[in-house]
């Protein structure tokens, strides 16, 4: 069989933007959570449990866990894309990436919303 | 001024005699008068004739002698013989079949630069004198229209040495937002259709090594970003 070579998914801007957003998304959440460690009154469990059960910590932490795992996706799919050539393996590798992100991203939320 | 000598350690390659490349000491005697890298290998081909590469016009402007000096790639023309350590390790193009030493073949970089139609597309009836553009729509083509093809930048790309089938490359990019940026071309939504695609356009992960290497200054990775930014806007 001849080889064709195919190109023209369609798709990337979406990916590279997205990208893009949840870096930030993540960069102002790194920067809300040592402005609010540093301001506990102790470093101890209790005041790291105050500070968790707040309903505005836990969806901004549940947030940056999403940006997170969406700008894992693009980029270990990019390492995919790079270096695995044979297509089914690829695939399986794909689909294993993006099954074991949107099962941390379920563990994520049942810690979150277990205090 | 006396006449000087200069050490080489070129990668010599002939498919018809050696089953595998090796690098070759060599070392050729200067004229005063010789100043680049390229008057050296002018000299060196008549101390051994079987070097082979490609030179043309000598001067920057066709792009013939690309070839990574050194471990960067650059145009054997208008590289400094005094400005490189010795031995000069000279070496074919990265990522490109080897046809012969330094001479590599082309092929997949013209068919990806082909593929971004590098011509202005314009079915709109000729005018009666030209096409006009003001002066600011041609300042926007200044830093685009130079490159000269010579393919130091593609061939010093990881995402092209990965996907050189699939990825277009920087200098097909930088071609590509060329036609873009051309206020006379009519084929702009075409053209970031033709590119909207995980391979030909977003494998450019901002490595910057074509800003780095290209012999003419020319930045397609700004290029490759304006590419976005115009994608960006056509979908918000």
């Amino acid at each position: 069989m001849v080889k064709r070579l195919a190109v023209g998914a369609h798709y990337g801007l979406r990916d590279w933007l997205a990208q893009r957003v949840t870096a930030t998304v993540m960069a102002i959440y790194t920067v809300y959570m040592v402005v609010r460690v540093l301001s506990l009154p102790a470093f101890d469990n209790a005041a790291w449990r105050v500070l968790m059960s707040g309903s505005f910590t836990k969806f901004a932490s549940f947030l940056f866990a999403l940006a997170l795992f969406y700008h894992a996706w693009v980029g270990v799919r990019d390492i995919w894309m790079d270096y695995v050539k044979p297509l089914s393996v690829r695939l399986i590798l794909h689909v294993m990436t993006l099954l074991a992100l949107v099962g941390y991203a379920g563990w994520v939320a049942t810690i979150l919303w277990r205090l | 001024m006396t006449t000087r000598t200069v050490q080489f350690k070129i990668y010599r390659y002939d498919p018809d005699k050696d089953a595998k490349p090796y690098m070759q000491d060599i070392s050729v005697e200067l004229e005063p008068s010789d100043r680049k890298l390229l008057d050296a290998l002018v000299r060196l081909k008549s101390v051994d004739d079987s070097i082979s590469y490609r030179r043309s016009c000598r001067e920057g402007v066709c792009g013939s002698d690309a070839m990574n000096i050194n471990g960067k790639n650059g145009l054997a023309c208008l590289t400094d013989i005094d400005s490189l350590k010795q031995p000069i390790l000279l070496r074919p193009l990265p990522g490109l079949p080897v046809i012969r030493d330094l001479i590599v073949d082309m092929t997949q970089f013209f068919k990806q630069y082909h593929s971004i139609k590098p011509y202005v597309v314009n079915n709109s009836p000729a005018p009666e004198m030209e096409r006009l553009q003001s002066p600011d729509e041609r300042e926007e083509l200044n830093g685009l229209y130079e490159c000269i093809l010579c393919a130091c930048c593609s061939t010093s790309c990881p995402s092209f040495w990965w996907n050189p089938d699939k990825f277009v490359g920087p200098a097909g990019l930088l071609a590509a937002y060329r036609f873009i940026a051309d206020t006379r071309d009519e084929a702009t939504n075409e053209r970031l259709d033709n590119l909207e695609d995980p391979y030909r356009l977003f494998r450019c992960h901002t490595i910057m090594n074509c800003v780095d290497v290209c012999p003419k200054h020319l930045n397609p990775t700004k290029a490759i970003g304006k590419i976005k930014e115009l994608m960006v806007s056509r979908m918000v």
